[in-house]
């Protein structure tokens, strides 16, 4: 395997309306790695996300994915990057006049050869491995619960067996238990696949549970990419107001005795 | 340099060696040479793994429904060679696959089953338009007598948008329709001399039939799906669902508001579509047939009769309830998902024409029999 990092963001500048969301962002995140992107609400995590995905043009600056530069790249070079990562959407984005199982082949049928039914067998396996019952392929996006349709996302992200994921907020609106078994899910994901993971949380519980390494985002920029636990102890101030709040120092308190 | 992908299966050995990348885009090909090799009956067989170069759940996938196959028939195996995670990828895949229940694809149905569920709905469909009208209707009796609340300000942007931003293109449209039928008649009353005719044809057709008949079925399709994919909207998005829990009723703040906007607006825009149809049928007079605008002006206000405008003035408002009830039914009962917003708008459109067209037959054979 080559060594190169998986994301690597380079002086990155975003102006949105006038408004400037990023002043120069720069990290750089390696294979295998599970990450989470954290920051005040209107730090730019969700802009900086797009701009991962080639969906806002930021205003200077590079992003490369796989060592690719997506802006620069030709459209059947973008489009080779694309069938690399997938993505899970705030609002999971399933095609809601489609089925759970067309959800999930869609990717299938679009960027393979594979005959119909072979198609089938993998987006049921997807199904079930993102912890969806197979009774619920043939319902409609609408017909699921909260938690069923993050899953099932999910399973239409990893469909491709892609090498990177992008999971935006993927425990909001989750009740405590749905939430845990969905970080469980990721990481035994992780473990199994390979996979390098991009998180954009505010969940305190997946910070602590999932992620290897955490970047901060703040006045633009990234203020700190450590661990949690380095993190949480990191003295500046935007970092130690968004920690020390009271949920903040519950989890603090819950997973430092882990560790221990 | 990565082995070539392959899979070779050595009968004597009863080895079975694996290479390459056992990945989604070698899926096909994996596939046909697995299904070459013959299996063998009984004993044991090894699996060797060491020159895979990478392995995703597609390949792990595969490698695993064979060797389930094998174990169908009596035929032990054991895994040789495997790299830590892929074995991983592999245990997981089995213990995932085996959570896996038959699939069982929704039953079809028979034609005769679905009509009687067409038929069914419809007229669940038709219920339910009912019930709609009557909570409308009781909504507007309670704002007259209890004196409730009377939103001018929803009520002026329903006439601003789908009556005042209309008036171009119902101009353009109802002149365009004049034209058109001064030309054709203008045709075959030359050859009869009968030119002046053309005025009391065009006056009658315009006012009864074609200004209201015409302008109710450009705003149906212009109004009728815009409220349609606005409500279904707003329900999809549970901003209905929020106005109920405020207190405030959907049919109060939407619904009626945009049902008197429209039974406003309607009638104005027929009259204005009147002048238009009018005016551009005399235009072609005046070029075509050789008649002056005194002639024709002159004649229209003796030959038409007041009852001609009227009827057609009177028709308006019955349009307008039938284009906005419909339009605001069918995004009221718009499902949660896009296909559902598409689908309302058309039958919104649709239905709203179809019904405009039933009820403009029906009105002409009343006047007829009323001899008006």
């Amino acid at each position: 395997m080559t060594d190169y990092s998986v994301i690597e963001i380079d002086h990155l500048s975003t102006y949105l309306g006038g408004a400037r969301v990023h002043k120069d962002v720069n990290l750089s995140i390696s294979r295998g790695e599970v990450v989470g992107i954290v920051g005040d609400s209107g730090a730019g995590k969700t802009t900086l996300l797009r701009e991962m995905l080639g969906l806002t043009q930021p205003t200077s600056g590079s992003i490369k994915l796989f060592g690719q530069d997506i802006f620069r790249a030709s459209s059947t070079e973008l489009l080779a990057i694309q069938r690399r990562y997938g993505v899970l959407f705030q609002q999971n984005a399933l095609f809601s006049s489609l089925s759970l199982l067309e959800n999930v082949s869609f990717p299938l049928q679009e960027h393979t050869d594979l005959d119909v039914s072979t198609i089938h067998q993998l987006a049921l396996l997807k199904i079930a491995m993102a912890g969806l019952p197979t009774d619920a392929a043939f319902k409609s996006p609408a017909m699921l619960s909260g938690g069923m349709q993050k899953r099932a996302g999910l399973a239409r992200a990893i469909v491709l067996d892609p090498e990177l994921i992008f999971l935006d907020e993927p425990t909001a609106g989750l009740d405590p238990n749905t939430a845990g078994g969905f970080d469980e899910l990721i990481l035994n994901l992780q473990a199994t696949m390979g996979l390098t993971i991009v998180i954009i949380t505010h969940d305190l519980d997946t910070l602590w549970t999932v992620t290897d390494r955490v970047f901060f985002l703040g006045d633009g920029v990234v203020l700190s990419a450590e661990p949690m636990p380095e993190l949480v102890k990191n003295p500046h101030p935007v970092i130690q107001a968004f920690f020390s709040g009271p949920r903040g120092q519950i989890a603090e308190m819950g997973y430092a005795k882990h560790g221990e | 340099m990565t082995p070539e992908t392959q899979v070779v299966y050595h009968t004597n050995e009863k080895r079975l060696i694996c290479s390459g990348d056992w990945n989604l885009s070698h899926l096909l090909q994996l596939r046909t040479s697995l299904e070459k090799i013959t299996k063998p009956h009984q004993g044991e067989i090894i699996i060797n793994g060491d020159a895979i170069a990478t392995m995703d759940s597609a390949g792990a996938y595969l490698l695993i429904q064979w060797i389930a196959s094998l174990e169908q028939s009596g035929v032990q195996y054991t895994l040789q060679h495997f790299s830590q995670a892929h074995e991983k990828l592999l245990r997981f895949i089995i213990q995932t696959s085996s959570k896996e229940k038959k699939l069982k694809p929704p039953e079809k149905i028979t034609f005769v089953e679905m009509v009687g569920q067409q038929t069914i709905e419809q007229l669940n469909e038709f219920h339910t338009y009912l019930t709609f009208i009557g909570q409308w209707t009781i909504e507007l009796l309670y704002l007259f007598y209890k004196k409730g609340r009377i939103r001018y300000d929803e009520i002026a942007g329903v006439i601003y948008r789908n009556g005042y931003q209309a008036l171009p293109i119902i101009a353009l449209l109802s002149m365009m329709v004049g034209v058109v039928i001064a030309y054709q008649m203008g045709v075959q009353l030359r050859t009869y001399g009968a030119n002046i005719f053309i005025v009391d044809f065009l006056g009658l057709s315009v006012l009864r039939e074609f200004g209201p008949l015409l302008t109710a079925i450009m705003v149906a399709g212009r109004t009728g799906s815009a409220f349609t994919a606005q409500l279904g909207l707003m329900k999809i998005n549970q901003e209905i669902d929020a106005l109920d829990t405020m207190g405030v009723t959907p049919a109060d703040i939407l619904i009626l508001p945009r049902i008197i906007g429209l039974f406003i607006a309607l009638p104005l825009l027929t009259i204005w579509a009147d002048i238009f149809g009018v005016l551009g049928g005399m235009m072609m007079a005046t070029t075509m047939l050789n008649l002056t605008w005194y002639d024709c002006i002159h004649r229209f206000a003796h030959v038409i009769p007041l009852r001609a405008l009227l009827i057609g003035f009177g028709k308006a408002p019955v349009f307008a309830l039938i284009i906005a009830s419909v339009g605001c039914f069918q995004g009221m009962t718009v499902q949660d998902s896009a296909s559902s917003v598409g689908r309302n708008t058309t039958r919104s459109v649709v239905l709203a024409i179809f019904f405009i067209i039933v009820v403009d037959a029906i009105f002409s054979v009343i006047f007829s029999e009323m001899k008006l």
